[in-house]
């Protein structure tokens, strides 16, 4: 309460923190608002100059995503039936007829599937490789974990021939798990070094505890290290899945009918039809539900932070 | 409960030769004290006992059978570690729970919520069984820790300095409570320790270790009375004993002789040689006088209700002392 404190902050840098965080904030997320807001947008609205920040919302750039939609002769027009569905009526309203669903969905699926299949086997994979580089005398342990570094260190496009030819050769390219195996390879390096350090904290007490109170090794683990890794956990398989759900270069590269995933079919669906920029940000923001989702649920995870430590000293 | 024998251990960490050859029986049903300032090995022997570390030589037989093989769940030991005692995710009863779940035990639960609860009462914790390890004071993370080994019954006891982070008043009642599980169950112990009064009160034998060497192994009486060297002779005692020239009261040192050790029992009041009283201190149940005698200080006790003061002079004259040689081993046999 005092008026000064070695470990309070003053009003004043509480203020001018806030005041750098909002700003901050809004900086961040104005391109994410224009997506959004796009997205609900009528075609001419969203290429109106002056930006429209007002206007009346519109689920075209949603229909126009999940379908495909022809133009018809004036008499076959005529002829229609009523629309039966409110989807059906926007399409009738730009003077078209839906001719079938995109194929957004499916390639939205592809990313699913392989976003978070990759991520998975990153952490599984991660973890126990973690766990082994804290616990065990691995020979060549820090050279090992250097390599591992080390497949981070060029951009993945620079291997992007070399991979192609293989995957070609083996029959990996335009696979799920051909796109799986790749993402959990270049991610495993993250994985093992972020977790690494999160194990590493955790104190080896613990698991002596618990090989005295009658587990294995494999169950100490299980039941005491993971618990606490849990936020390390987390935190990776964010970071993981991040990676994996944004990948372009490789996908725009090894896939193409079968397991190609929604980045690289989004910049597409401006061909069709003159440019649809509506879509295009609608596709954009059903992209980006899934990682916020995820995010959303680890959260919990994220914010215990370390108030870990049952320790005596 | 069983016998634990062990037979020329030794261990290294790198450079740093931790144990050096030790034997010991650990007899069934007894309460074995460890003494030794840090990194005598205390520790080391517990850990290898435990199955935490290997020893580089030597064997460990736990009920007859060597244990070398075994690993730590196998031996059906329980310790009390000096630090990180409590699993931080889990609340204190799953704490206590937990060595009962193990696949070695495996006991139904409801016989585990009853032996909880048991030994809750017993640590006096029953009120924070659902609290998180987390949430509690160091001292009953430290009840707990130990609670979560005497919730079963394992071969043997390993306590590495189980009450040193307890207040005073706790750590007399949960004396009391180890002894009495002790001689209740008939349990054998293996107890390291820093502090005197758990010694002498608690241990029926008493290994005193000095650079990863056992270096006598006794009844705390023995321990006491006659230690083999002032390394032991200075391990018990408060105040500590005194250790003067051979010939600090003149001739009368045995032959051989360097050094005469004096512990407040040897030393009479009221006669022999004048030394001053440099200064006395009141500690309730016993006032130690801090005394000049020539170049050489001496503590020893005096009436709680003396009425000496700084100053003064007292004569004092050696009783019975102990006898030590050059290289600060006792003479045995030496005049008593």
């Amino acid at each position: 309460m005092s008026a000064w404190s070695v470990t309070e902050p003053s009003k004043l840098s509480k203020w001018a923190a806030g005041l750098l965080v909002t700003f901050y904030t809004i900086v961040t997320l104005l391109p994410l608002v224009w997506i959004i807001s796009t997205g609900f947008k009528s075609g001419p609205d969203s290429i109106s100059y002056p930006p429209k920040v007002l206007f009346e919302p519109s689920l075209e750039g949603y229909v126009n995503l999940f379908t495909t939609r022809t133009r018809l002769g004036a008499e076959e027009f005529a002829a229609l039936p009523p629309p039966e569905t409110w989807y059906d009526r926007i399409v009738r309203g730009s003077g078209m007829v839906i001719a079938g669903p995109s194929r957004f969905g499916e390639r939205f699926l592809n990313s699913v599937i392989i976003g978070f299949s990759s991520t998975a086997l990153s952490i599984f994979l991660g973890t126990l490789a973690a766990y082994a580089f804290s616990r065990f005398k691995v020979p060549l342990k820090d050279d090992l974990l250097f390599f591992i570094l080390s497949t981070r260190m060029m951009p993945p496009i620079a291997v992007a021939i070399p991979i192609y030819l293989m995957y070609r050769e083996l029959g990996l390219s335009d696979t799920h798990l051909g796109m799986i195996l790749l993402y959990t390879a270049v991610n495993i390096s993250l994985a093992v070094w972020l977790l690494k350090g999160f194990i590493d904290e955790i104190p080896r007490e613990y698991e002596e505890a618990a090989l005295i109170d009658g587990y294995t090794r494999f169950q100490a683990f299980r039941k005491v290290v993971l618990p606490q890794a849990a936020t390390g956990i987390a935190s990776t398989a964010i970071f993981c899945l991040i990676f994996a759900w944004n990948e372009y270069a490789f996908a725009v590269l090894l896939t193409s009918g079968n397991a190609q995933t929604a980045p690289p079919f989004i910049p597409t669906i401006i061909g069709v039809g003159g440019q649809d920029w509506p879509a295009v940000a609608a596709g954009a923001t059903v992209f980006l539900l899934p990682v916020m989702v995820f995010t959303i649920l680890l959260r919990k995870h994220l914010l215990r932070g370390i108030t870990f430590g049952a320790v005596r000293k | 409960m069983a016998e634990v024998v062990l037979s020329g251990l030794s261990r290294s960490y790198g450079a740093v030769q931790a144990l050096k050859d030790v034997s010991m029986t650990i007899p069934d049903g007894s309460f074995v004290v460890l003494l030794g300032p840090t990194g005598a090995g205390k520790t080391t022997t517990l850990r290898l006992i435990a199955g935490l570390d290997r020893p580089d030589a030597g064997d460990i037989r736990i009920g007859g059978a060597s244990v070398l093989s075994d690993t730590p769940a196998m031996r059906d030991v329980a310790m009390v570690f000096q630090q990180y005692s409590l699993y931080p995710h889990m609340t204190v009863r799953d704490n206590l729970a937990f060595p009962l779940r193990s696949p070695m035990i495996a006991m139904p639960e409801d016989r585990i919520a009853a032996r909880v609860a048991e030994v809750a009462e017993v640590l006096r914790i029953p009120h924070k069984l659902d609290n998180k390890a987390t949430a509690l004071s160091g001292g009953e993370m430290q009840r707990v820790s130990i609670g979560r080994a005497l919730v079963r019954n394992p071969r043997i006891y390993l306590m590495d300095e189980p009450l040193s982070s307890l207040d005073a008043k706790l750590r007399a009642d949960l004396r009391i409570e180890l002894k009495r599980i002790h001689a209740d169950l008939g349990a054998t112990f293996l107890y390291v320790t820093h502090d005197q009064i758990e010694a002498m009160t608690m241990a029926t034998h008493v290994g005193v270790l000095d650079q990863g060497r056992l270096v006598q192994f006794g009844t705390p009486r023995e321990i006491y009375e006659s230690p083999v060297s002032t390394y032991v002779a200075s391990r018990l005692g408060q105040p500590r004993i005194t250790l003067l020239p051979a010939d600090a009261f003149g001739p009368g040192a045995p032959p051989g002789a360097v050094q005469m050790g004096l512990r407040p029992e040897h030393i009479a009041l009221g006669e022999g040689q004048a030394a001053t009283v440099g200064r006395v201190e009141h500690l309730g149940d016993q006032t130690r006088l801090h005394l000049s005698l020539g170049p050489h200080q001496i503590v020893t006790l005096a009436d709680p209700h003396t009425r000496l003061a700084p100053g003064d002079t007292v004569q004092i004259r050696p009783q019975t002392p102990l006898w030590f040689d050059a290289a600060g081993n006792r003479l045995q046999g030496g005049p008593a």
